[in-house]
C-alpha cells in the first residue's frame, strides 16, 4: 500500500514536538542534573567544575546515609509485603468466590487515593495519644503499646504499614489477572494426577506468574523511589531524621536549603539505585516477550 | 469448612482495608471533644458537619485561614487541562507511531518507557530553572506544563499499545477513499478509541490530582493544589490538633478520585495494568 507523502509528513510533524519535549525534559534534564552535581552550586546553578566533591560531601553526611539505608529497608519490606499480601489475596479470590467483584473493589480503592490523604489518615490512627494505642487501652488493655510513630527505631515501619495498605491491592489485581490468564487445562491435568491444591499453586501456578511478578515489581519499585509524599506527611522524616528517605532529602537540600549541587548529587544516586533495581525486572519482562 | 475459613479470611482482609476509611469518615463527623475522649471506632454521638465546613472554608492552610476551597479549585484548574492535553496528544501520537511513521519507533518506544519510570528527583532542579526562565515558576500554568510533559509518555504508550490491536485494513479502506492523516484519525480511529480515551483520562486524572511532589516544588502559596494545602493544613505544628478538621480535609482532597474510582472501577484497573504490561 502506497503511503501518501503528505500524510507521512503529517505523522512526523505530530511526533516532533513530543520527541523534542521528551528529549529535553527527560534526557536533557537528567544530564543537566548530572552536570550540576559536579559543580559547587548553592542557591543558583554555578557552572564551575569541582569533580566528585558533592558526592564526597553527600556520603560523609550521617543524615544521607540514614536516608539511603532507610530506602533499602523500606523498599524491601514494602515490596515484599505488598507482593506477599497481594499474592495471597489473589489466590484466595481465585477460589470461585461469591462477591468477588465487591471484594476486589474494596482491596483496590486505596490506590485511587493520594499518599497525602493516606498519610494524614494513618498519622491520626497511629498517633500514640489518641489513636490505636489509646483506644485499646480505653477498652481495658492497659499494657497495650503502639507508639512506632514516636519511636526513632520503628517510625520507618509506619511507612511500610501505610504503604502496604495502599499498594497491596495493585499487586492483587496484577496477580489475579495473571492467574486468570493461565490455561485451565494445566490445572485440570494436575488435578487428575491427584495433586493437592497447595501443591498446584506452589509448583505450577506461582512459577507461571513470573510476568505478573515482574510487572508488580517494576510498579512497586517506581513507587518506592518516588515515595516522597508519604514520608513528608506521615512522619516528616522523624523523629529527628530517623525515617528520612532520599527523595525528601533531595527536595530539602535543593529547594529549602539552597544546596543545589548536593541535591543534584543525591538525585543522581537515586537514579543510579533505581536503574540497578529495575534492570533485573525489565530483563525478566523482556525474556517473556521473546 | 475450608470454604468458611476462606470467606473469613477474605472478609477479614476487606475489613482491614475499610477500617481506615471508616475511622476517617466517623472522625470527620465528630465534635472535637468526642475525638479527645478517645475511641477510634466509636460512632459519633452528636454528628455534625462543622469540621467539614471548617476544613472547606476557614481552617488555616499555612498562614492563610481560608480553608481548602480555593486549593480544591486550583486542583481542578490544574487537572482538567493537563488531562485533556496529555490524553489528546497521547492519542494522536499513538496513532502516528503505529499507523504512519515507523523509522526510529523502537527508539522512541524505549524513550517513552524511560519517561514512565524515571525517578522525578532527577528532573526537579532543571525543571524549576526552566519554569523560572519561562516566567511560569509558581504558577498553575507551569504546573500544567510539567504534568503534560511527564504525562504524554504514559498516554502515548497506552494508545500505542491500544492501536497495535486495531487491524490495519480498517485504516487502509479509509485511505483508499482518499482520507488523509487527520481525516482518517478523526473519522475512523477516534470513534474506535472511546474505551482507551476513558481509561487514559481516568489514569491521568487520578495521577495528576493526587500529585504532591510537583505541587510542592513548583507552586506558590496561592497556586498550590489541594494535596499540598491538605499537608499544610494537617501538618501545622502550632496549637492543638483538630483531628476532625484534618480528617474532613483529607476526605475533601480524596473525594474526586474516590468518586471516579467507584463509578468506573473496571476502567481504572485497566488503566493501571495496561501501561505496565507491555513495558
Amino acid at each position: 500500500m502506497r503511503l501518501h507523502r503528505r500524510d507521512h509528513w503529517a505523522a512526523l510533524l505530530v511526533l516532533v514536538p513530543t520527541v523534542a519535549v521528551a528529549g529535553l525534559f527527560l534526557f536533557g534534564f537528567a544530564l543537566w542534573s548530572g552536570w550540576i552535581s559536579l559543580t559547587s552550586s548553592t542557591l543558583l546553578p554555578r557552572y564551575d567544575f569541582v569533580g566528585w566533591l558533592q558526592y564526597q560531601r553527600l556520603f560523609a553526611m550521617a543524615r544521607w546515609l540514614t536516608a539511603y539505608r532507610n530506602l533499602l529497608v523500606f523498599g524491601v519490606l514494602f515490596i515484599g509485603f505488598s507482593l506477599g499480601l497481594g499474592l495471597l489475596l489473589a489466590i484466595l479470590l481465585d477460589r470461585k468466590i461469591r462477591g468477588e467483584g465487591i471484594l476486589r473493589t474494596i482491596y483496590l480503592y486505596p490506590m485511587a487515593v493520594s499518599f497525602v490523604v493516606t498519610g494524614t489518615a494513618w498519622r491520626w490512627i497511629l498517633d500514640p495519644s489518641l489513636g490505636l494505642q489509646e483506644t485499646a487501652r480505653g477498652l481495658g488493655w492497659a499494657s497495650f503499646s503502639f507508639d512506632w510513630l514516636s519511636d526513632p527505631d520503628r517510625s520507618l515501619y509506619t511507612l511500610v504499614i501505610a504503604g502496604v495498605w495502599q499498594s497491596a491491592g495493585l499487586a492483587m489485581a496484577l496477580f489475579l489477572a495473571g492467574l486468570r490468564g493461565i490455561d485451565g487445562e494445566i490445572v485440570k491435568a494436575a488435578r487428575i494426577d491427584g495433586a493437592p491444591v497447595w501443591k498446584i499453586y506452589a509448583f505450577i501456578l506461582i512459577p507461571l506468574l513470573k510476568p505478573a511478578f515482574a510487572t508488580a515489581g517494576i510498579l512497586l519499585s517506581v513507587t518506592v523511589i518516588r515515595s516522597f509524599d508519604l514520608v513528608v506527611v506521615l512522619t516528616g522524616g522523624g523523629p529527628g531524621f530517623s525515617s528520612d528517605l532520599p527523595s525528601r532529602f533531595m527536595v530539602e537540600m535543593a529547594f529549602r536549603r539552597d544546596q543545589l549541587g548536593l541535591g543534584a548529587a543525591s538525585a543522581m544516586v537515586i537514579l543510579a539505585t533505581f536503574i540497578a533495581v529495575i534492570t533485573p525486572f525489565l530483563y525478566a519482562g523482556r525474556q517473556r516477550a521473546r | 469448612m475450608t470454604r468458611v475459613a476462606l470467606y473469613a479470611a477474605l472478609l477479614g482482609a476487606a475489613l482491614l482495608f475499610l477500617i481506615p476509611l471508616y475511622v476517617v469518615g466517623t472522625a470527620s463527623l465528630k465534635p472535637l471533644e468526642e475525638i479527645r475522649a478517645g475511641g477510634l471506632f466509636s460512632l459519633p454521638v452528636a454528628p455534625t458537619f462543622a469540621a467539614w465546613a471548617k476544613a472547606w472554608g476557614s481552617a488555616c492552610v499555612g498562614a492563610n485561614c481560608v480553608g481548602l476551597k480555593g486549593y480544591f479549585l486550583n486542583s481542578w484548574l490544574m487537572a482538567l487541562p493537563a488531562v485533556a492535553i496529555s490524553v489528546a496528544v497521547g492519542a494522536i501520537n499513538g496513532y502516528a507511531l503505529t499507523k504512519w511513521w515507523f523509522r526510529g519507533s523502537e527508539f522512541l518506544f524505549g524513550a517513552l518507557v524511560v519517561g514512565c519510570l524515571i525517578p522525578f528527583q532527577v528532573i526537579l532542579i532543571p525543571a524549576a530553572r526552566t519554569l523560572a526562565t519561562l516566567g511560569l515558576f509558581g504558577s498553575l500554568s507551569g504546573l500544567v506544563l510539567i504534568h503534560v510533559a511527564y504525562g504524554v509518555p504514559v498516554t502515548t504508550l497506552l494508545f500505542r499499545n491500544f492501536y497495535l490491536t486495531v487491524p490495519d485494513p480498517i485504516l487502509q479502506a479509509a485511505r483508499l477513499d482518499g482520507a488523509g492523516f487527520f481525516a482518517a484519525f478523526f473519522h475512523v480511529i477516534l470513534p474506535l478509541s472511546l474505551p482507551m480515551l476513558a481509561v487514559a483520562s481516568i489514569l491521568q486524572f487520578t495521577g495528576i490530582w493526587n500529585d504532591f511532589l510537583f505541587g510542592v516544588v513548583f507552586t506558590g502559596p496561592e497556586s498550590a493544589p489541594v494535596t499540598v494545602a491538605l499537608n499544610n493544613l494537617a501538618g501545622a505544628t502550632l496549637g492543638a490538633k483538630e483531628w476532625n478538621v484534618n480528617m474532613a480535609a483529607a476526605l475533601i482532597a480524596a473525594l474526586p478520585t474516590l468518586v471516579v474510582y467507584f463509578v468506573s472501577g473496571r476502567w481504572f484497573l485497566r488503566g493501571l495494568t495496561a501501561g505496565a504490561i507491555k513495558a
